[in-house]
């Protein structure tokens, strides 16, 4: 009997999730985050789900983790102390960064700039110099740079990335510095080599992945390599993985030499959760909608597989990694509504009262009206039935949403609650175009997946804004991480730059270096045990006009590579498609390759899921005995009355009819009048539009 | 004056909209014009528009008024100056500045203008403009810095449909391209303009179904008066009824030998009204830096200063504009005659910048800045390959440089930054994979930023190799005069260029120069200044300073102006501080000037040979 153990640490509470991968049993505990070290809370989730379950620890055959110690180490600024090698001339290389400042005309005024990762007096120049086509230019000088990094770890640096100009086409004088690194500083110390984390063109964007990455290496290691070693002092026999940013799974090693791939961990377990979710109700493409206290993440997922992009953002931080495509916007319960007097407009965020004050409703003296608020105002929350962790002052609520209605001409608390509503709605709206219409994808072909703490309150008016139907709330909307943690499959993923223009180039080329990447990738995976026969590879190349500034991926279709000289012009076809249906139009320049790349797969662990017990029959009293109270709410201007519903008492095939809400322990659903929620055998709630009395805003 | 070819006919009523009707067009209209510039961005093939982003997007509403933009241009004027008719499926490109009322400032820009059709009637305009990296004319990059008149800048379009009806002016457009030089650059990155159009056009349509076509023409009312109310409010709050405030700055010299040239603002509120003024700058130049300018691009930089500081949030628009008159002088560095030369325009545009700071500073102490990097300044280089595979093929470089962000109200100007929104560097690598260079240093020169309070930014230096014969251009400024620093602050450094020949000799480069020849192992510095000080340096907590030193940010002696003695090693001598800061503060004026821009002009053009290894220019002369 096989069991595996998905766990996501929040910041307030670890979830843990234990699957009987035979026959899909799961068993779900949440339990408080222990922020100095994370891994005291997993281990208590650990021992109490396993309890239980009624099997020891020894019995869980691998643990799948996703973290967000990399992510709270950037965004905290709590990591290391970093050094940086550079090339002679390039010293201020984060200092200058692109030159770019954001904002508007007059944006210079307001800009805070951040402060560069590694800082400039730790920070020294290497004596050599390669051309952009990986000649030597000037060779190492060996001893400058000995003496440098002796300066650096006297100035106690924790971690050192060497970042060289063209590395990405020449790494032998980081591979040289880096065997330096390791006689002064130690065979155990961090060194993060540019050409090793990112052999892509550009150095600033180079430089800040390498630094990124020693910035956060010494506590992931610390942290995994205590998880692990506690995990196996407790009983626990099966390995750990990391879930990736790019929603692949990695052995602790692999995770904790490479943490940079880590940023965006958190996430894209809710991504790879909400694809386990929605393939059990029978819906491969779908938007995900994560809302939380202070931001809202949403990605776009093409049959169960989520777009990757090569782009993380992790607060200030935007580096260069492979990430699921998660766009964060700031806006969650905790956003703050305000109304500048000047414009008299109202907005919502980005400023956050976070969890201390947290909203008004919370009664933790927090006074700015926050979109929980106006939740609370209209009756979507509850207080009674508010779980019973936290009690919700409904006149704080009010008392702080009637500042918006007295700062504009809304006529009531109400009104103005419904504005708040309606903005924040949007400005999550705006993020989901972000990765469907931009990109060319109709939204209206997807379904909708939300999840986290607020996402199924906001759910049914999205999916009203972008015409995603259904609108799926999967079962413990609040621990969905844990399940794509535990759902997911090893991943790695080997690139390398490599710019020839098509004529420059030919199939065999392409074909052997395609190959060789493959091979790298399996052989990590082999590394891990996956046996060959099990694991999938996908080969892709980055491709542009010659000239353009952006390349765009496209999948390989190997077969086209037969050695008959097609394959350069399948590539082709497949680049002007994408291209037309993106931008509109085609360009005559001559084709090329910028990056070529190989993922490889392991098998997805066979999980399924639990079955909800079919209703009596009695379709009007199984609904009844789920209903737990009628109270009135507030939509479109209107107090209507709300049946309440337990959701756990809900059964297979039951239809909640709109205006209602359906709470559960860590989170609550509104059905919005006109709509109706059917609850799926694998858990989901599945909410549509009524047919025929309301449509699609977005027609 | 156009003619605008409408099938439906009925007038749209005005509905009230509510205020949260308002804020949902607002968002999405925002949401438009970032994806504007993703589109271009990312299908671009010019350097200067896909790495640096030189490309300005606009939404209007039926009648032209900008709803969202980054920087304005003019569509009423545009409109005005068209005579034909202009139906479904047009799109019309210009690239005349005195065909259009000076939407656009040189004939680098190409104007793209397009009007958006919903249900037979139009329901507004998108517009794109993208400065193209070569135009044809008598020297790459097409901005000769000796240009007296338009005509030595290139191919010059007057405005015309580049799309009629859906149908693309093919003949018209290879015409055009025939003129320049590097014909596919011009026609990806104008296909990538009219895609961002178009894309805009879409978003308006869907807006207009979702919302109702007359519930988004009266958001857009709304949208208009929100911002002409909030700047009515303003104007009462900042400006005292009836007193003018003056603020004058320059441009270094024209490029033909001549300068300083004095930009003068004039700025008086009446009832609720301000008047912009310009009188008092100097006559049009003799070379080409006239920055001829729309009265409406002035009330646009006015208004995105005073705005922004207010509710960061705000959609810029129109909206505000009947509350500014603006009077620009004719003949003026401002408004030039037909057929002056406009392509070295660029320093006027960004001393704007400095300008409206030291212009509205003196009423609001939230936008009292220091003389920043008010420029974009060009590096280009171009020629045939010398040697290696791709003996005798063309090679064309524009790019922008960076400098000193000023110190500010709310802390220190970024080092080697701009000031022009979403402009970015290109990185080095790229440079050295396509164009034979080797950049052999690239980082911010100590002290070159002006002390104060709050330091301004260093200005960078950029040592370029090259590695094939052929020949550079330069437009850059502030050679001469001083980025000033405000409130006690000091002024930054100057901008300096010199080329390092092969035997070993230097040479110091006009700022404003092109076809010079450059032979492969010559080295060129590119110095850009840095920013102005804010406030009193002997106030900056001598911690900080000395930290500075220790990240090669402020020198040894760099760090006594601000009045700290500090070792080597960047140790803090407390004793020495102590003594030195107050030394320093006892031979200072007091108050300390609210502005510092350096020594006198007469000084500053008597010392010019000795301190910069150029001579200083003659004085401008009226145009006969």
């Amino acid at each position: 009997m096989a069991h595996r153990l998905g766990v996501d640490v929040g910041g307030t509470f670890t979830d843990v999730l234990l699957i009987d991968t035979d026959s899909g049993r799961t068993w779900r505990v949440k339990t408080a985050s222990t922020p100095q070290d994370q891994s005291v809370g997993v281990l208590r989730g650990v021992q109490r789900v396993c309890a239980d379950a009624g099997i020891a620890l020894a019995d869980v055959t691998e643990v799948l983790h996703g973290t967000t110690v990399a992510t709270n180490a950037i965004l905290e600024g709590k990591g290391a102390k970093v050094g940086l090698v550079t090339t002679q001339g390039f010293r201020q290389v984060l200092q200058i960064a692109r030159s770019f400042v954001p904002g508007g005309l007059a944006g210079w005024i307001i800009w805070p700039k951040p402060e560069p990762l590694a800082d400039l007096e730790n920070t020294v120049e290497a004596v050599e110099r390669v051309a952009s086509d990986g000649a030597v230019v000037t060779a190492l000088d060996a001893e400058d740079v000995r003496t440098k990094i002796r300066r650096l770890k006297a100035q106690g640096i924790e971690a050192l990335a060497v970042s060289l100009i063209n590395s990405f086409a020449n790494g032998d004088h980081e591979n040289q510095i880096g065997a330096i690194a390791v006689e002064e500083l130690g065979a155990d110390f961090p060194i993060s080599l540019s050409s090793h984390v990112l052999p892509e063109l550009r150095e600033y964007e180079r430089t800040v992945t390498t630094v990124a990455n020693g910035y956060v290496q010494p506590q992931v290691a610390r942290y995994v390599g205590a998880l692990a070693d506690e995990l196996a002092a407790n009983g626990v026999d099966g390995p750990l993985y990391i879930l990736r940013s790019d929603g692949g799974l990695a052995s602790a090693a692999t995770a904790a030499a490479n943490p940079v791939n880590l940023l965006l961990s958190g996430p894209a377990g809710g991504v790879t959760g909400a694809a386990w979710a929605a393939e059990q109700a029978g819906f491969r493409d779908f938007l995900t909608f994560d809302m939380g206290g202070t931001s809202t993440d949403v990605a776009l997922v093409q049959d169960l597989t989520p777009r990757i992009g090569r782009q993380t953002r992790v607060g200030d931080l935007d580096v260069r990694a492979a990430s699921v495509d998660v766009r964060t916007v700031g806006a969650g319960g905790g956003s703050i509504a305000h109304v500048p007097p000047l414009t008299q407009a109202l907005r919502v965020g980005p400023q956050s009262a976070g969890a201390v004050p947290g909203p008004a409703a919370y009664g933790q003296g927090g006074e700015a009206p926050t979109v929980t608020d106006a939740n609370v105002v209209l009756g979507y929350l509850p207080s009674a039935l508010a779980g019973g962790e936290i009690t919700l002052d409904v006149d704080a609520a009010r008392a702080a949403v009637r500042t918006i209605a007295d700062a504009t001409t809304l006529d009531s608390v109400e009104a103005a609650a419904s504005g708040i509503v309606d903005i924040v709605n949007e400005n999550m709206f705006g993020a989901m175009r972000l990765v469907s219409v931009q990109q060319g994808f109709d939204p209206r072909d997807f379904a909708l997946v939300a999840f986290g703490g607020a996402g199924p309150l906001h759910a049914n008016a999205l999916g009203r804004l972008t015409g995603s139907w259904p609108v799926i709330i999967p079962p413990s909307p609040g621990v969905l991480c844990a399940y794509g943690d535990a759902t997911t499959s090893l991943r790695d993923e080997a690139a390398r730059t490599y710019i020839r223009q098509f004529t420059d180039t030919t199939d065999d080329e392409i074909r052997t270096a395609l190959d060789e990447l493959a091979a790298t990738a399996k052989a990590t995976l082999s590394a891990e045990g996956v046996d060959e026969a099990d694991m999938g590879v996908v080969q892709s190349v980055d491709l542009r006009y010659h000239g353009q500034g952006f390349e765009i991926p496209v999948t390989v279709d190997m077969t086209a590579f037969d050695g008959e000289g097609g394959g350069l012009a399948a590539l082709a076809a497949r680049f002007d498609a994408e291209h037309e249906r993106l931008f509109g139009f085609l360009l005559t320049n001559a084709h090329e390759v910028v990056t070529l790349r190989a993922s490889a797969t392991g098998p997805r662990p066979n999980v399924g899921a639990e079955t909800l017990p079919p209703g009596t029959g009695d379709d009007e009293a199984d609904l009844a005995a789920a209903l737990l109270v009628r109270s009135d709410i507030w939509v479109s201007g209107q107090r209507v009355s709300a049946g309440i519903y337990d959701r756990s008492k809900l059964t297979a095939g039951a239809v909640v009819t709109g205006p209602a809400i359906i709470t559960e322990m860590d989170s609550t659903t509104l059905v919005l009048p006109d709509h109706a929620a059917e609850v799926h055998p694998s858990g989901s709630l599945l909410i549509t539009p009524v047919t025929g009395t309301t449509q699609s805003q977005e027609g | 004056m156009a003619r605008i070819l409408e099938t439906a006919t009925e007038p749209v009523s005005a509905v009230d909209v509510d205020v949260i009707t308002l804020d949902l067009v607002e968002n999405a209209l925002r949401n438009a014009r970032y994806e504007m510039d993703e589109v271009l961005f990312r299908t671009a093939l010019s350097p200067g528009i896909r790495e640096q982003h030189d490309e300005f997007p606009l939404i209007a509403d039926p009648e032209g008024k900008m709803v969202v933009g980054q920087f304005g241009l003019s569509i009423p004027d545009f409109l005005d100056n068209y005579s034909g008719t202009i139906e479904e499926g047009d799109v019309l490109l210009t690239s005349d500045p005195y065909s259009c009322g000076a939407a656009i400032s040189h004939a680098n820009d190409w104007l793209v203008v397009m009007p958006v059709f919903h249900s037979g009637r139009v329901v507004g305009w998108a517009s794109m403009f993208g400065h193209m990296s070569d135009v044809g004319g008598k020297t790459a990059s097409s901005m000769p810095t000796d240009a007296r008149t338009i005509f030595e800048e290139g191919v010059i379009i007057p405005p015309f449909k580049l799309y009629k009806q859906g149908v693309l002016a093919e003949e018209s457009l290879e015409i055009i391209l025939n003129q320049v030089r590097k014909p596919d650059w011009n026609r990806a990155d104008l296909n990538g303009i009219v895609a961002a159009c178009r894309t805009a056009g879409r978003r308006i349509q869907e807006m207009c179904d979702r919302f109702g076509t007359d519930t988004y023409l009266s958001a857009l009312d709304a949208l208009l008066a929100r911002n002409h109310s909030a700047m009515k409010t303003l104007l009462a709050m900042v400006f005292e009824d009836g007193k003018a405030i003056s603020f004058t700055d320059y441009i270094c010299d024209d490029g033909v030998g001549f300068g300083p040239y004095e930009l003068k603002m004039t700025l008086t509120r009446t009832g609720d009204k301000v008047t912009i003024d310009f009188t008092g700058s100097s006559p049009q130049a003799a070379g080409p830096i006239n920055y001829y300018i729309n009265e409406n691009l002035i009330r646009m930089f006015f208004g995105i200063y005073m705005i922004t500081v207010a509710d960061p949030q705000i959609l810029w628009n129109d909206g505000f504009y009947p509350l500014v008159d603006v009077v620009i002088p004719e003949d003026s560095f401002w408004k030039p005659r037909f057929p002056a030369a406009l392509s070295g325009r660029n320093h006027g545009i960004g001393r704007v910048f400095d300008l409206l700071g030291g212009l509205l500073g003196q009423t609001n102490p939230q936008l009292m800045n220091a003389a920043g990097f008010s420029s974009s300044p060009h590096f280009m280089y171009s020629g045939t390959y010398s040697s290696g595979e791709q003996q005798g093929e063309w090679f064309q470089l524009y790019s922008i440089g960076f400098g000193g962000i000023p110190g500010r109200p709310m802390g220190d100007g970024p080092d080697g930054h701009s000031l022009w929104p979403s402009f970015t560097n290109i990185p080095c690598e790229y440079l050295e994979s396509y164009y034979p260079l080797r950049i052999e240093k690239w980082e911010t020169v100590p002290d070159t930023g002006g002390s104060g309070l709050h330091r301004g930014g260093n200005g960078v230096d950029v040592a370029y190799r090259f590695l094939s014969d052929g020949e550079i251009a330069i437009h850059d400024d502030r050679w001469l005069t001083y980025p000033w620093g405000v409130l006690g602050g000091e002024p930054g450094a100057r901008g300096t260029k010199w080329l390092e020949h092969l035997d070993g000799t230097r040479e110091v480069l006009p700022s404003k120069c092109h076809d010079v020849p450059v032979k492969s192992g010559e080295l060129l510095h590119f110095v850009t200044w840095g920013g102005g000080g804010w406030g009193d340096p002997l106030a900056r907590d001598a911690d900080l300073v000395a930290l500075e030193v220790r990240r090669g940010l402020v020198s040894v002696d760099g760090a006594r102006r601000y009045g700290v003695v500090c070792s080597d090693a960047g140790e803090v001598d407390a004793t020495a501080t102590e003594s030195l800061r107050a030394e320093l503060a006892a031979g200072r004026p007091d108050p300390l000037p609210i502005f510092d821009s350096g020594p006198p002009m007469e000084q500053i053009l008597a010392n010019a040979l000795a301190e910069t290894g150029l001579p200083a220019p003659k004085p401008p002369v009226a145009r006969v």
